[in-house]
This record gives structure tokens, sequence and C-alpha cells, in this order.
């Protein structure tokens, strides 16, 4: 039997510094930042008050009355960026539904709207039995983290599996993977994939404080997210979405698809040591990258570029330093290395999706992405993680990693479809 | 690929706590629903709910993990360790990299963080606890989970409302298709704190009965609405010829899933239930002949039973199967709901009879359903299949078979 290959014909991105793929690719290939003290609510009084936020307005992006008034901002980033997404693929909606499913990564889901909601009915959080009387008819649906999937599936005329895939922090990844699968196991022929997170609000923003996760470096907000760097103390949150058309290799080709690439391989394992912290050796995150090279038939030194993890804490640069040199060898020392979230923050599940956004337009573009504030690198991280500035380089296979609260390990490799062609 | 085995099950439900109670009482149809005290002093309009009572998480977990988690995530622990000893199964006497976790959450940890969002809005964001980034998101299940056993293999959380602990199943078969040997599989849901009872109130699909018998009574003439419950089952999924070089007590096989969500209903488009269920069949290779038994989804709202009761007499013929519905006596447990009916149907296969649908005095004549109602059926029972629906619409099927 033929395998099945999944690529990538479309993207969308929703992401901090402008919705829309143009404006994040100028963003991420000039190495500037968007990342602000925070606006979406009253930051004073939390440790971190920087974020890295979306300037989004649901109406003027094309949502309904409907979708902008009842649903959470994480349901509407991923029906904007899949929009932008079905257009950028040309997927003619319709055509065949029950071979079309829908994977949406998000890692804490409608929780902007749960928090709101909750401050209303229990005033302030006064009352523990809460005033039902009041909650809005919607609110069921507004709430249930499986709301962004089925949003998606309506607007993609899906009717095949349809799923929210909620690992967090690995959630972008997960989800693409899960896409991935479906294709190679004949489940869909056409997946709606990518992730969405929203978590940029007081209870959020709160719980990563109360463990100093995220920055406070609030005095500047710009260079606050500072992976790789020796002067870097925690993450800044972020926001966003990324969604890809994801179809089964021939049938892109026999409708005359263009594509980016190809979603050649993914490996997922846990490390089953703490529910945050990581151990310096990097062991988990190395075998997930083995296991996604195994299955994209790749040999390690044939990865021309690793999108980092780069949250922008300590225990994180070791780890995936480690894990890279422990993956790759000696090939680790001659691979460019970089971490947008440098630029874009950390959106918890929505990151990975942005990330592969990112992975797939530096392929189209041969330019890997810099590693923004990278000003003076950690001694204990000495690999090539691209400072500042962009750098030209011809991409045909791509790594992308992702480590998440519960010890998830997720990697995922996109090739050039020549790769496996010439096979 | 041969069918993964079942091999190991850890229940909780209103009506027992552990396998062998919860299953003696399904059978013997007792209920575990009940009014809740605290639902009743916050004055909301349904009070009904399956409260598992009985599970003290003091008395199977340490207190550190107690504190650091929510009572969904306690569940699900406590019932993954009870399926690992059910299997007869020492995680570390396996590669850890071949032996994942999957399960499906469909609201998270709703009493954790009801209490923070609390505490951060009365008191400011300084009062907000360490664990409330650990607590409260979907994927906290399965992370205590591996970390508590020393499981590394590839994972996964699906969030699909009811239909994730099917989902989950599926999940599991292919991640073992994929080369893992075990994978702990399954869902638990604690949607009974006041905030997660509110929303589940603004859907209109809750019951607001006053009297537990009769309350919750799908496919019924009189049905108004489901009864939520709390709990789930966790299920250990075992590649067959691991199971088999180990002598595993094998409960059933995972013959078959599939998964499909409905159009929304303005589209004028049919819905996709039964073809969930023919995909399910076809993926197990099995006649709809051969099922001796269909545990229903079992909304207990007039439409949505309609749409199931249609689909299954379109697949099975009228009355052509024995349909059962033991989510009458615990509630509906979203993501926990589907993987408790998953255990109830692997016992249903070995103990050979049929749990009852309680409740229901009378059955909708259009819906030409053979409800197995009041008394539990003893009959011959090889292949069984579990349905469920998640609200939005997904819709999955799982085929199970005996040993």
């Amino acid at each position: 039997m033929i395998p099945r290959r999944a690529v990538i014909t479309g993207l969308g991105v929703v992401a901090p510094g402008g919705v829309g793929v143009k404006a994040f690719w100028e963003l991420l290939s000039s190495g500037r930042t968007a990342t602000r003290t925070i606006s979406l609510f009253d930051a004073t009084g939390f440790r971190s008050q920087v974020a890295a936020e979306v300037d989004f307005d649901p109406l003027l992006e094309g949502l309904t009355d409907r979708q902008a008034g009842e649903l959470d901002r994480v349901a509407q980033f991923a029906l904007c960026a899949s929009a932008q997404a079905i257009a950028d693929a040309k997927l003619p909606v319709g055509a065949a539904p029950h071979r079309t499913a829908v994977s949406v990564g998000s890692a804490v889901g409608c929780t902007m709207v749960l928090e709101q909601e909750y401050v209303r009915l229990s005033e302030h959080g006064t009352n523990w039995l809460v005033d039902h009387s009041r909650a809005a008819p919607h609110l069921f649906q507004a709430l249930m983290p499986s709301t962004v999937a089925a949003e998606v599936a309506w607007l993609a005329q899906a009717e095949g599996p349809c799923a929210v895939v909620s690992t967090g922090c690995t959630s972008g990844l997960d989800a693409v993977a899960h896409a991935a699968a479906l294709i190679a196991e004949s489940s869909a022929d056409v997946v709606l994939a990518g992730a969405s997170d929203a978590p940029i609000s007081p209870i959020s923003a709160a719980c990563f404080d109360a463990i100093k996760a995220t920055t406070p470096r609030n005095d500047d907000p710009a260079h606050a997210s500072r992976p790789f760097d020796r002067t870097r103390n925690g993450f800044v949150l972020g926001e966003g979405a990324a969604m890809f058309v994801v179809e089964e290799i021939s049938a892109a080709r026999r409708r005359g698809a263009s594509i980016y690439c190809e979603i050649a391989g993914y490996g997922q394992r846990a490390n089953a040591y703490h529910m945050t912290g990581l151990r310096p050796d990097g062991v988990e995150m190395a075998e997930a990258i083995r296991i996604a090279l195994r299955r994209a038939a790749l040999a390690p030194d044939r990865i021309d570029y690793i999108n980092a993890h780069g949250s922008g804490t300590r225990q994180n640069d070791i780890h995936e330093t480690a894990a890279f040199k422990r993956s790759l060898g000696a090939h680790a020392y001659a691979t460019p290395i970089s971490s947008i979230k440098s630029m874009v923050g950390h959106s918890l599940g929505a990151i990975g999706s942005i990330e592969l956004a990112a992975c797939a337009l530096a392929m189209q573009h041969s330019l890997v992405p810099p590693t923004a504030n990278l000003d003076e690198p950690d001694p204990d991280c000495d690999l090539d993680y691209v400072p500042h500035v962009a750098r030209e380089r011809s991409l045909r296979a791509v790594l992308n990693v992702g480590s998440g609260f519960g010890g998830f390990q997720t990697a995922i490799v996109l090739t050039d479809t020549g790769l496996r062609d010439a096979e | 690929m041969a069918a993964p085995a079942l091999t190991g099950v850890g229940v909780l439900a209103a009506n027992g706590v552990g396998v062998a109670d919860w299953w003696r009482r399904t059978v013997e149809g007792v209920s575990g629903i009940r009014a809740v005290d605290t639902l009743r002093d916050g004055g909301y309009p349904a009070v009904l709910a399956g409260e598992v009572v009985d599970f003290d998480p003091a008395r199977h977990l340490p207190t550190r993990l107690i504190t650091q988690t929510d009572r969904w995530t306690q569940m699900a622990l406590a019932a993954a360790e009870w399926a690992l000893a059910d299997a007869r199964v020492e995680p570390s006497a396996y590669d850890p990299y071949e032996f994942g976790v999957v399960t499906g959450s469909a609201s998270g940890g709703n009493e954790f963080g009801q209490r923070e969002i609390g505490r951060l809005w009365r008191n400011g964001p300084g009062a907000v606890g360490a664990y409330q980034s650990i607590a409260w998101f979907y994927a906290a299940s399965t992370g205590q989970i591996s970390i508590r056993h020393g499981l590394k293999g590839p994972s996964g959380v699906l969030v699909t409302e009811q239909a994730a602990g099917l989902d989950a199943l599926g999940h599991a078969r292919r991640l073992i298709r994929d080369g893992a040997r075990v994978v702990l599989a399954g869902g638990t849901e604690a949607p009974l704190s006041p905030y997660a009872w509110t929303c589940q109130l603004s859907s209109g699909y809750v019951s607001t009965a006053i009297d537990p018998d009769g309350a919750y009574a799908p496919f019924d003439m009189a049905a108004s609405g489901y009864v939520p419950g709390e709990g789930g089952a966790m299920l250990l999924v075992e590649d067959q010829a691991s199971a088999r070089a180990r002598d595993a007590p094998v409960l059933g096989y995972l013959d078959g899933y599939a998964a499909t969500f409905d159009p929304p209903r303005s589209s004028g488009r049919p819905a996709n239930l039964g073809r969930c269920i023919e995909a399910a069949l076809a993926d197990a290779r099995c006649p709809a002949s051969e099922i001796d038994v269909v545990f229903a989804d079992a909304m207990a709202l007039p439409g949505h039973d309609r749409d199931e009761a249609l689909a299954l007499a379109e697949v099975f013929g009228p009355g052509g199967v024995p349909v059962t519905a033991p989510k009458t006596m615990t509630g509906r447990m979203y993501s926990g709901g589907a993987a408790l009916d998953v255990a109830a149907a692997l016992l249903c296969l070995r103990d050979q009879v049929i749990p009852p649908t309680k409740g229901i005095t009378r059955p909708h004549p259009a819906h030409h359903l053979d409800l197995v109602r009041d008394a539990a059926r003893p009959c011959a029972v090889r292949r069984a299949m579990v349905v469920a629906r998640g609200g939005g619409g997904f819709n999955a099927a799982v085929v199970l078979s005996r040993p």
C-alpha cells in the first residue's frame, strides 16, 4: 500500500503584530517584537505585566454578529485563521464533507469568557453559589472548548472526525500531528488543523505569576522575551492562532493545489517527571525528535533549521539545548536554531501551530527567522541561535519542538515534498 | 493488525466506586441519582445529580497529589490505578516509551478553577495558588497519570464533550498501531461545582425533575432532559500480541471505532450519527446483525432521542437490537460517560447480562427500540456497541467483542 502523505496547502495566522500571514512574516523576518504592556486587562499589581497581544476586531475580520457576540476570543481567532487558510489553499469548501476533518489545539480553551462570566455571576468571586438566573443562555456552548473545533467544522463544512486536542503547551504541535495521522490512516483526505489560545486574562496571568513562570521585566516590554539570553527570566504570555489546510498529497496534486511542505514526521513523548519541571538532560525531548526523524525517514544531518520551544526560561533553554545535541549529535552545532517566542510571545497551546506556520514560511522564503533580544548568549547554551537578524538559507527539512506542562514533549519534521518523492 | 485487547477497568460512578460495587449495583438497577445539598442550597432549578459520594480521595491518593489536583483528576488517578491493578500490569515492567496515556476532558478542573478565580478577584493576584496552573487545564489528568506511573509513551488529551471517552479509546488504538504496547485510556469529569452547574443549566438540557425516579428518562414520552453526573472510567488498552504473551485477563477487544461530526441544523444536511455507527461497524468488519447490544447515548431530549432511535433503527432495523442506557443510574458525565459505558459493555460481554435502563415508564412508540428496561436481561452477547454524542455535533461509536 502506498503510504498516505500529509501536506500543508494553506495557512492562516492571527498573531501578535498583526492579523494575517503577511504581517506575521514581516514581523518575524525583520526581527521586530510584538511584546508590550498588557492592555487587555488592568495588570496593576501583577508580577508580570507584559504580553504579546493581538489587535483584533472580530467584525472587521469578517466574523458574524453571533460569532463576535457569543464566542470566546479563542474561537474567534480560530475562525479567522481558518478562513485565511481555506482561502489560501483555494479549498473547495463543501466538496467532500465526509472526508473533511478538524483538529484544533488549545491549552486553556475559553477561559476569557469563563472568567468574565464567573466574576459577573459571583459578584467578584464573593458568592460561591453563583447566580444562575443571570447567566447568558449560550454560556454552556460558549465555554466548552469543544466549541472551538465545532465552529471551525461548520465554517469548513467538515463532517469527518472533529476534535480539540488539549495537551497544554504542545497542543499546537499535537493537533497537527493528529491531522497527519488522520490523513495517513485514511480517516480523512482534508483536515483543518491548527491551534488557538487567548489566555491574556487575569486568571491565566495570575497562575503563571504564582509560579514565577512569566517575566517581571515590566520596564522594558519590547525586550522582555529573551530566549537563550543570559538575562532571561521567564516567558512572555502571548495569544493567537494558526490554522492549516492539511491534505493527502495525491489529492492535493490532483486539484492543482500549491504545497507549502509535507508533515513528514512527528514524535510524542512524556517525561513522567514533573508537571512543570524539566530535567537538564533533555532525554525525552531527544527521544521525541528521534521518533519524528525516524517517521520522516530522515538522517539527523538532513535538518536545516530548528524552530525551538525557546520559551525564555532557563530550565527550558538548558533542557532543549541538551535534547538537540542528544538527538542530532555534532549536527546540532551546525544547525541554525531560533525561537520566535522572542517576537510573538508564548501563546500556550497555539504557539506550536504558529511556529509551524513560521517554519512553512521560512521554507517558502528560504529565510531563518531570528531570535530577537539575544544580546548575551547564556554560556550554557552553546548552539547557533541566530540572534537578531534573519538568515538566508535553503530549507528542505525543518524541525519544530515543543515542551509543555504535564511533561509533554513533541517534535514535528516538515520537509520539502521533493525530499520523499526522490526516494 | 489485530484488534487491541482491553485488559483492565477502573471506574467511579454515583452508584458505585470500583468495578465490583458499581457493576453489581448497575446490574441490579440501583441508581445513584439524588438531590445534591449544595445545589439545593444554591436555589438552582435543577438539584438532582449523580454525585460520587463514596469517593474519598484521601483514601486513595497521597496528600501532595490531592493538594495539586482538581476532583476530576483525582478520580482519573484513582481509576487509572485500579485499571492497572485489574489488568495485573506493573508499569515498571514495561519500556516507559511504549506506555501511553489518553484522557478525555470536557470541562477541566471546575471546582479548583472556580475557587482560584474567586481568590483572585477577592484578594488580588497574589492570592492565587501555585497549583492553579497545573490543576485547571485539560491536560492535567493525562500529565498526572503519566508522572505517577512513569509512563513516557505517546499520550493525548481529547476534548469532544460526551464523545471524548470513545475518542480516547480510538486514539489509544492509533497509538498502539504506531508502536505503543499499552495505553491507559478513558475519561472522567467532575461538573457539579456551582459555576459548572450554572453553565450546564444555561443549555436548557438538564432535567429539573425533583423525584430521582424517572428524572432521567431517555426514549420516554416524558423525556425532559438529562441528569448530569460525575465520575468515569479508565481502561487499559493493550496490543493483542502483548496481552497474549503475558496471559492477560482479556475483557474484550476493540474491534472498531469511528467518529463523525454533524452539520449545523440550519444547513438542511442530514446528521451523521447513523453514518458514524455504520463506519464503526465497517471498521470492525462486523455486520449489524452481529451486534447483540447497543449502549445508547440517551440524551433524554425529545429531538435527540428521536434522532438516535432513528439512526439505530436505520442500521439495525426497528427493534432489531437490545438497547440500554445504564447512565440513567449514574447521570450523564461528559468525558467520563462513554468511558463508563465501555466498561459496562465489557462486563456485559463477560457476564452475558445487559444492565437495565432505569426510570422509563412510557417508551416513545415512534422510537421502535428494544429497550432493556427496569431489570437486567441475561442473554448471549458476543459483540457490543457503544454510541456517544458530544454537544455541538460530535459523534463516536465503538464495537467491542468477547474474548
